[in-house]
């Protein structure tokens, strides 16, 4: 990835160099998070589906204000009716207005994307990183956690726990959710340190005296700062996709509150004679999916010009490559 | 080579023991059986369900470590364990196992062979129509949770059907045909087969290609291709000989993984389209209160995970001369 081009970036973690008045004549230089943007603008898709995230999220959170239904208010007068101009997406068994119940189940499944995405990312790099840094014993204890982690099927383990969560908050499924989705990336983290950690500028750092962690994600972790931030965006989808099934299935998201795979499970078995009820929210959940998808490709294109996306994604080692694999064993495996 | 293996598989087994120690550690702390037998009509007595969950090894008021040295000894025997319905959980693994198998084997086979075809050929048309359509295809499915492809296309079949019952939408054969493997049965099983197969295939499909059309434009670029090129080779004969066959070196962990995961990973799947395999199983298992089931599918998968490590260790060094080298 991105550690062996010698990167304009200098280790500090301000990345972009602010335009001190440029004389005529000399050319101005370009900061990096300009160029950014602007290979990001470039790609149609991406910015398909940046607006279509945007759009999401205004929808989510504007879009309750503009219809009188709320989504616990029941309309005795319409159960299941369809699309009308009094309920916009039509009404569920319980005469629930659909519109406000999949906005409000968009906000959730949304908020636990963004959240799930922030704390894995954070979670990898912190243990990739120190599991690199200090090496020996403490690489050996994370690493194993990692394997284990990797072994223990995922889906069972949060469904199972999902009793104990029952009358608490969502934030500790946001948790659980964030605990088994980490651990790949650590490991690429894990092996990006090692390149790093003999670099001059981390060296000059440690003999200065500065201390351990600050080294890490100060001098570190600024330096995989695209691929981490790739990495967030795709892991937020995957968390979606995730938080999803297991709400589908009960597992997820409880009762009181709604994600759209609770508010497609209560009306899946009602699909085929009142489409409306499923295509709706599962329409939203979808087009989350495909517009965090076409994001991370474009930003991906944008910030790591030089990674092939093979390169990215199926590192040629040996060792390596059957690891690898387990994100997409993770990401594939609940079919 | 040898040596690397067990050492992997020493590691590998230590891990399959923690992990399903752990999940049942999990499963019998956050379950509580007796939920299954209160609430009946009549209502069932309290001793009577202590009992029963004494037999079953359930009871939430024995300490867990308890449990779980009994549970442990009876796995040293071969034994998984009575289910909360009283059944043997062996018995039921068999069956299930079975359910699983008939409806992955067709579904990952085809799935594979058209992932790694659709993949190749879009790197090698890349950025042309067919390439284009593919990568927002498998965008989109991939997009998609299982079980919102598997309700779409159960909606598309009805809408197909329209009143007959060409399509089936639920179960793995009708009753009538239980046991028989006749003409008429089959063709019964395959009306069934066919929605669930063919959300597999559409989910492998979109995620092979992907990985298939990357590695391919890797190779691709390669100097060697060109090599095998100006050495006379068709250019058809180059990109499969040379090409192919390097390029889908990276994706057959991928592929293995994915296939033995899908043993108890086809939950949405089986549970849309009423299947009773195995990953029904995980999903029922936890919503029946049913430890010793949990517990199973949990070692179960981890096995798998095991068996998957190996395989594509294996497979990787019988497809690639230069493992086999060092």
């Amino acid at each position: 990835m991105s550690v062996q081009q010698p990167p304009v970036a200098d280790p500090a973690p301000a990345p972009v160099p602010v335009p001190v008045e440029t004389d005529k004549g000399t050319p101005r230089r370009t900061g990096r998070l300009r160029l950014t943007v602007r290979r990001f603008a470039r790609n149609r898709l991406a910015l398909f589906g940046l607006a279509v995230l945007v759009l999401l999220f205004l929808a989510a959170y504007v879009g309750p204000l503009l219809t009188k239904w709320d989504y616990k208010t029941h309309d005795f007068l319409n159960f299941m009716s369809g699309p009308t101009a009094d309920h916009w997406w039509g009404t569920t068994q319980g005469g629930i207005d659909l519109f406000a119940l999949t906005m409000r189940g968009l906000q959730k499944s949304l908020v636990i994307g963004l959240l799930v995405g922030v704390i894995s990312t954070f979670l990898s790099a912190t243990v990739g990183a120190f599991s690199a840094y200090f090496g020996g014993w403490v690489d050996r204890v994370l690493m194993w956690i990692v394997d284990l982690l990797l072994v223990m099927p995922a889906f069972l383990i949060v469904a199972v726990m999902s009793p104990l969560f029952r009358g608490s908050s969502w934030l500790v499924f946001v948790a659980l959710l964030a605990a088994f989705s980490w651990m790949i990336t650590g490991r690429v983290v894990r092996s990006m340190t090692f390149t790093l950690k003999d670099r001059e500028f981390v060296k000059a750092a440690k003999y200065m005296g500065v201390p351990a962690p600050v080294i890490i994600f100060r001098h570190i972790l600024p330096n995989m700062a695209s691929m981490l931030i790739i990495d967030a965006v795709i892991q937020a989808g995957a968390a979606v996709i995730g938080e999803s099934g297991l709400s589908y299935f009960g597992f997820g998201v409880q009762p009181p509150d709604v994600s759209l795979g609770t508010v497609i499970a209560d009306n899946t078995n009602m699909a085929a004679t009142y489409p409306w009820l499923f295509f709706f929210p599962a329409g939203c959940l979808v087009l989350i999916g495909v517009s965090i998808a076409f994001i991370g490709d474009g930003l991906r294109d944008a910030l790591d010009p030089n990674a092939a996306h093979a390169k990215a994604r199926a590192p040629r080692k040996k060792a390596r490559t059957a690891r690898t694999s387990r994100k997409d064993l993770k990401e594939g495996a609940a079919s | 080579m040898g040596r690397y293996l067990l050492r992997r598989l020493a590691n590998y087994l230590v891990l399959v023991v923690v992990a399903a120690s752990l999940t049942y550690f999990l499963a019998g702390l956050s379950l509580n059986p007796r939920l299954k037998f209160e609430g009946r009509n009549p209502p069932v007595p309290e001793a009577t369900i202590t009992k029963t969950l004494d037999d079953y090894n359930m009871n939430p008021d024995t300490p867990v470590v308890v449990r779980f040295a009994h549970w442990a000894g009876d796995i040293a025997h071969g034994d998984l364990g009575r289910t909360i319905d009283g059944d043997s959980v062996n018995d039921d693994f068999g069956r299930r196992v079975g359910v699983s198998t008939r409806l992955l084997l067709l579904a990952t086979l085809i799935g594979s062979v058209l992932g790694v075809a659709i993949g190749a050929l879009g790197a090698i048309k890349q950025y042309r129509f067919f390439d284009r359509f593919s990568t927002l295809a498998s965008f989109f499915v991939l997009a998609m949770p299982v079980f919102v492809i598997g309700v779409a296309l159960k909606i598309g079949a009805t809408a197909l059907n329209d009143g007959t019952q060409t399509i089936k939408v639920l179960g793995e054969y009708d009753s009538q045909y239980a046991g028989q493997w006749g003409l008429d049965a089959l063709v019964n099983r395959a009306q069934h087969m066919l929605l669930p197969a063919l959300t597999l295939i559409l989910v492998q499909v979109a995620l092979y290609s992907r990985y298939q059309r990357s590695t391919m434009l890797d190779v691709l670029g390669s100097d060697f291709l060109r090599t095998a090129r100006a050495k006379g080779l068709r250019r058809r004969a180059a990109l499969v000989k040379h090409g192919l066959r390097t390029a889908i070196l990276p994706v057959v962990p991928l592929l293995v993984y994915n296939i033995v995961l899908l043993f108890t990973g086809a939950t949405f799947t089986e549970k849309t389209f009423g299947w009773h395999g195995m990953g029904e199983l995980l999903v029922d298992s936890i919503t029946k209160q049913d430890v010793n089931s949990v517990a199973a599918v949990g070692l179960f998968t981890a096995v798998l995970v095991l068996i998957a490590g190996l395989l594509s260790d294996l497979l990787y060094a019988a497809l690639d001369p230069r493992v086999r080298v060092r």
